[in-house]
């Protein structure tokens, strides 16, 4: 059976910028996965090659098997993608907007499957309300439930949740939760991380336009040694005794760098025989972002 | 073939909403152009024997509205989902670029239609127009129209702002028009300008218009619908190679 998504040796490139640098990517049907990368990185670039919405300058992609340049009817029928940026029609409600997108699908009786994505998106009572009328929460929702009209084995979204309150997000990852155990294809670009480890199995991190890390959550957050401890101290400036211990210091807070728990006890007791006591005391387990950090270095990552 | 039914009725549905605008507005225009030509005019200038100058007018009239909205109508809708950036729905979706070309022109003939129709009819309550061949003037409505919305497209998919498209429509399209002989025969103009008017495209679609309405005109008919069938054809063409190129909406 074909990949979901296979991309081979594809480069994008705008006038004297690299967007995309020869991408080697492949994704299994019935992956969860997310693309990520600081601003510019190249993840909208990507997505929008997929869709066809931009023209790659070299390399191909293919969705389900089918190219999407030469068979870009297939591969389009196949795919659906919350695009980044909050457009609307302003002419139409939103059922209006829902029933005319299934036709361009060429879907024709479609109200069932339109009522559901409706209630699982929370947008029953405004199925009737025009797009202009609606709040940027919900005009992205609107964007999400355009992507799944034709009900797309692939599922791309980027950023759907860029805007959308505690709540929805919420619905909105159990639904596409559920999507996923219905067996569709998920690609995700976000800038929260804890919902990327949260959701997927594998991620890709793009930098540049390039892809520097491929692996799934697990083993990147495994290839993290160590744990960190946040205290707050009853001194501000650490005795001579503890200047060895890799720490870092932000805030009121130190961070001590540990390679495992037995070494806290290690850590407390110097503490103790400086007669300093701690005031405040959290365990930091590696996550997500801290890889992220490691690997963007931390100054190309920029707040979402 | 549902694709292309599902976006053409969109495009019905876009300016059906604010007809108001897209197909009272004109037609009420042009009817103010006809009483005051009319009303200035009608006794001094005789174009072809017995033919009043009201007469020689509503068809150019019908004419001119018809074009002006084909060409609104597709240049409108898609500078306006351009900027605001739905666009991206259409070409998301598997239609292809025939579909979409074929969608917007026929929704653009038809509000010509509708216009060109609305105003024929407007002059019936005032004037005694007559309408020699109506199946001569349909097929030039509907090629002129063709033509007309074809190059809508080509100028939405062009201009990047609203002011380019003006441009696009103050600079070409309304020359063109105003200086296809509406409002007079080319037979009064000097020669060179005579010349000059046989290389206008749309002087032909309203020479056409005219033989259906009044069973006279400069030209043959026969040789205006071949004109203007083939500069359709080769716009069109221009507008289907672009938009499967994805010209400036397909980066
Ligand atoms: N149409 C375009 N013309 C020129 N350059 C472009 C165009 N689209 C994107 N770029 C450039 O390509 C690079 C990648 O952009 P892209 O939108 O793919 O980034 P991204 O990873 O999606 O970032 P973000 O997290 O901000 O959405 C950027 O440097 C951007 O400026
Ligand atoms: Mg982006």
């Amino acid at each position: 059976m074909a990949a979901a998504i296979e991309i081979q040796k594809l480069s994008k490139r705008y006038g004297d910028l690299l967007a995309l640098d020869n991408i080697q990517l492949t994704i299994d049907t019935g992956e969860f996965f997310a693309l990520l990368g600081p601003n510019g990185a190249g993840k909208t670039t990507l997505i929008s090659i997929l869709a066809g919405l931009t023209i790659a300058s070299s390399g191909q992609a293919k969705i389900m098997g089918h190219d999407v340049v030469a068979d870009y009817g297939q591969s389009r029928r196949k795919l659906g993608v919350v695009p980044q940026e909050l457009v609307y029609d302003p002419f139409f409600t939103v059922r209006e907007l829902l029933v005319i997108q299934s036709g361009y699908y060429g879907i024709r009786k479609n109200d069932a499957w339109i009522d559901e994505i409706l209630y699982r998106l929370d947008l029953t009572r405004k199925a009737d309300t025009n797009m202009r009328a609606l709040s940027g929460g919900m005009k992205r929702r609107v964007l999400v439930a355009q992507a799944l009209v034709h009900k797309p084995p692939v599922i791309i979204l980027d950023e759907p949740t860029a805007g959308v309150d505690v709540e929805l997000r919420q619905a909105l990852w159990q639904f596409i939760k559920q999507l996923n155990r219905d067996g569709h294809t998920i690609v995700l670009t976000t800038h929260y991380l804890e919902e990327a480890e949260a959701l997927c199995n594998r991620v890709a991190m793009l930098k540049q336009g390039k892809i520097v890390v491929l692996d799934s959550i697990r083993n990147l957050i495994k290839s993290i040694q160590g744990l960190t401890v946040q205290m707050r101290l009853s001194c501000e400036k650490l005795p001579a005794a503890l200047q060895s211990w890799p720490t870092s210091s932000s805030e009121g807070f130190h961070y001590f760098k540990m390679e495992n728990y037995p070494q806290i006890e290690l850590l407390l007791a110097m503490l103790r025989q400086e007669n300093i006591q701690v005031l405040e005391m959290q365990l930091q387990q590696p996550d997500l972002e801290e890889v992220f950090v490691k690997i963007m270095g931390a100054q190309s990552l920029e707040t979402p | 073939m549902i694709g292309f039914y599902t976006l053409f009725y969109k495009e019905l549905l876009r300016f059906w909403k604010v007809s108001f605008q897209t197909l009272l507005a004109p037609i009420l225009s042009s009817m103010l152009y006809l009483l005051i030509f009319s009303h200035v005019l009608e006794t001094r200038i005789q174009v072809y024997q017995g033919v009043a100058y009201t007469t020689f007018l509503i068809p150019g009239l019908v004419m001119m509205t018809a074009l002006q909205n084909a060409f609104a109508n597709s240049s409108s809708s898609l500078i306006q989902s351009k900027i605001s950036g739905n666009l991206v729905f259409i070409l998301l979706s598997p239609l292809s670029y025939l579909e979409i070309f074929l969608a917007y022109v026929c929704a653009s003939v038809v509000r010509a239609i509708i216009v060109g129709l609305g105003v024929y009819g407007a002059t019936l309550m005032l004037f005694d127009t007559p309408m020699a061949h109506p199946l001569w003037a349909l097929l030039f409505v509907f090629t002129g129209s063709l033509l007309l919305g074809s190059l809508g497209i080509i100028a939405g998919i062009w201009s990047d702002k609203f002011d380019q498209l003006a441009a696009f429509q103050n600079f070409i399209i309304l020359p063109l028009t105003f200086l296809s002989g509406v409002f007079y025969s080319i037979h009064s103009l000097p020669a060179i300008w005579q010349h000059l008017s046989h290389l206008n495209p749309f002087f032909y679609i309203v020479d056409g218009l005219r033989y259906g309405f009044l069973g006279v005109s400069d030209i043959s008919p026969y040789l205006s619908l071949s004109v203007v069938v083939l500069f359709s054809g080769a716009v069109s063409w221009l507008t289907l190679w672009m938009l499967k190129a994805g010209y400036k909406i397909r980066h």
